[in-house]
């Protein structure tokens, strides 16, 4: 059996045990973690607006996206300006979303990131097969690093789990950069401050 | 194909040494100017990301620690992942070497009667060569990444782990798309020719039932997977298909979550200057009603793990910066490297599979040892290259005429009247004769003048120069 003759192939020629270093928590430079955020996301070609709430969220949408035909959410806050999506359906009926709005649990402000498990969405694919994702998330959760990320993150469970920074993008043709590759074109945050 | 948009050389994949495939990749002098720049900036951009994070070296050698606690601990860490994966309705396939690997994913395909795939990128798949495998099964695979796509579609292997198609000018990739994507003739705009290739593959992310993707690093405590992408095309496949596969080299193990902070901050700012990839995702359970197929493959590896001189080369974790530093890479282009992974890393590794037919890259470089430099997890890239031409030569398989002109140094090294002798004979030759040694037998000379050639040797001109010893002494 393959799984035997490797694993011990593996366990004869590893060397001598060597321990797991400590992980710190590196300072950054930054105090501003908000801010950060917000000039990260934008270098890496996302769009964010500071809001006191949904109902300004809404608003803003309306407006950038009122030639988009189907807005779709997984928040009931949103079913001012789109659908509501329920889960149990074929994946692929949501090939023709053009607008997604979701939640994300926190943002990352050294890479403009924010962590978005599987209950959040719905349907993996949702965040990844719109044209523009539209994702919220509350001021008081955006942290420094990635150290701090996974410290919240712990030992939690998900089925899937995904950290998105930014619209999907390639540079594979002669590394101009284009936004919109599979996934989303544009990625707008909304901030809010409550 | 026409023959101007077509890189690979015929020459590649039949035995042809480095050396003769970089000769046919710089015969395009403008060509390799462009490619070796291009390469330049993307290094460049490393820097500066790097220069942002003042703990950059501090998270090098705990990311370089970590992989040393995993490579001693591997067989313990590879049974919890197992255990794991398995608990969270994972199934799990061992593959000893390429060729179960492959027979491993035809019985899944066959199994759900597919003749059809979308595979993201993977070297572990073309270290295997999955694609050819299962072309000749009649089985079609649609690589995704629009490199991959690229140069997929133009018949030829990656030149770059991570940049798989950047030795292709926008113009020659406007011609390939007109001719199988029906893009206008003559356009060469990026936003365009990237929008076609989105409206191709989106029809096969629909309809394709089983998906193919690589995997970045594979957590032990938790069974979860890590697959990292720019483009979202890992989990367009992944989200989409009622079956995923990942295909995972056994050494991609790390052992806790949290872990995965340290390597992500490392990965896309060393592969491309970036903060993070676009997506970052972490496969731990099949999504409702799917399957979910992880294949750990050796393949090599644990023989390299036994190789206390080489071991290091499993921590890598596939970035890319010592390909973008290499001065040898930049100019001589991924395709001379004859194996699916390129560059100074790839030629650390390919010698673990056959020392034989890969004897020629671990002399592809200068051992400038800037690969060692920019390498996220630490490896002394440029010490295994010199270590691995000594186990070479030893094992025979150096190229036949450095084995001569090595044994003819040694003699004369080791004889110092013969040593003396040849200085005056070569200082001769030069001046007086040179072209019996400045010719086409000598590859020495290709891009190179020899200097003038003095007179006498130094210990003549002391012999002669030299004053008496003054009897006081000074």
């Amino acid at each position: 059996m393959n799984r035997g003759i490797i694993l011990s192939a593996v366990k004869n020629n590893q060397p001598g045990f060597s321990s797991l270093p400590a992980i710190e928590n590196f300072i950054q430079p930054f105090t501003d973690a908000v801010e950060k955020y917000k000039t990260i996301l934008q270098a890496i070609g996302g769009n964010v607006f500071e809001v006191a709430n949904c109902h300004e969220a809404i608003d803003i949408i309306k407006d950038q996206f009122k030639n988009e035909k189907r807005l779709v959410t997984v928040d009931d806050a949103f079913i001012a300006v789109a659908e509501l999506y329920q889960s149990g359906k074929d994946a692929h009926l949501l090939q023709d979303v053009d607008v997604a709005i979701i939640n994300a649990h926190f943002g990352v402000a050294e890479n403009g990131s924010l962590w978005i498990t599987e209950d959040l969405v719905k349907e993996r694919v949702l965040p990844f097969i719109c044209q523009h994702l539209v994702v919220i998330i509350h001021k008081g959760n955006i942290v420094p690093t990635m150290h701090d990320a996974y410290e919240i993150i712990a030992d939690s469970d998900y089925g899937f789990g995904v950290f998105i920074a930014g619209p999907s993008k390639t540079a594979d043709i002669e590394q101009s950069l284009v936004l919109g590759a599979h996934g989303p074109k544009t990625m707008t945050v909304f901030i809010i401050n409550a | 194909m026409s023959d101007q948009t077509k890189h690979t050389t015929p020459l590649q994949g039949m035995g042809v040494d480095h050396a003769t495939l970089s000769e046919v990749f710089n015969k395009d002098e403008a060509r390799v100017n462009w490619h070796d720049e291009t390469l330049w900036w993307i290094r460049q951009k490393r820097d500066k990301a790097a220069n942002t994070l003042p703990e950059w070296e501090q998270l090098r050698e705990t990311a370089s620690q970590i992989k040393l606690n995993v490579l001693s601990n591997l067989s313990e860490y590879l049974i919890q992942f197992e255990a794991k994966a398995k608990a969270n309705g994972v199934i799990i396939h061992w593959a000893a070497d390429a060729k179960e690997h492959n027979n491993i994913i035809k019985d899944i395909l066959s199994k759900h009667g597919v003749t059809q795939i979308v595979k993201s990128k993977s070297m572990l798949t073309e270290e295997c060569h999955l694609n050819e495998y299962l072309k000749e099964q009649g089985i079609e695979v649609i690589d995704t990444d629009l490199g991959e796509r690229i140069v997929q579609l133009a018949d030829e292997a990656p030149s770059h782990i991570v940049l798989p198609c950047i030795h292709w000018k926008k113009e020659e990739i406007g011609e390939l798309f007109h001719k199988h994507l029906g893009t206008p003739e003559g356009n060469a705009d990026p936003q365009l020719l990237t929008l076609a290739a989105r409206l191709h593959l989106r029809e096969k992310f629909l309809t394709r039932k089983i998906a193919i993707t690589g995997v970045h690093f594979a957590v032990a405590e938790t069974g979860e997977f890590v697959v990292c992408t720019n483009e979202g095309n890992a989990d367009m496949g992944a989200h989409l298909a009622d079956v995923h596969i990942a295909c995972m080299g056994i050494e991609k193990i790390i052992p806790e979550r949290k872990h995965l902070s340290v390597f992500l901050r490392l990965l896309a700012r060393s592969a491309t200057g970036q903060p993070v990839t676009t997506y970052s995702s972490h496969f731990k359970k099949p999504r409702q009603a799917q399957e979910l197929h992880i294949v750990l493959v050796d393949n090599g590896r644990s023989t390299q793990l036994g190789r206390e001189d080489f071991r290091n080369s499993l921590k890598c974790i596939r970035c890319g910066a010592c390909f973008n530093t290499c001065p040898v890479y930049r100019r001589s282009g991924g395709h001379s490297y004859h194996t699916a992974i390129a560059g100074p890393i790839g030629s650390i590794l390919a010698p673990n599979l056959d020392m034989k037919a890969y004897a020629d890259l671990p002399f592809a470089s200068t051992l400038c040892g800037s690969c060692s430099n920019v390498c996220p997890v630490k490896i002394d890239i440029h010490q295994q290259l010199y270590k691995w031409r000594q186990v070479l030569v030893q094992q025979g398989h150096a190229p036949a005429s450095k084995k001569i002109a090595m044994k003819g140094m040694a003699t004369v090294l080791s004889n110092p009247l013969l040593y003396k002798m040849a200085g005056k004979t070569g200082r001769w030759f030069i001046k007086n004769v040179s072209f019996t040694v400045n010719n086409k037998l000598n590859p020495w000379y290709k891009q190179r003048d020899m200097p003038e050639v003095p007179k006498q040797s130094f210990s003549e001109w002391y012999k002669k120069n030299r004053k008496p010893p003054s009897p006081e002494g000074e």
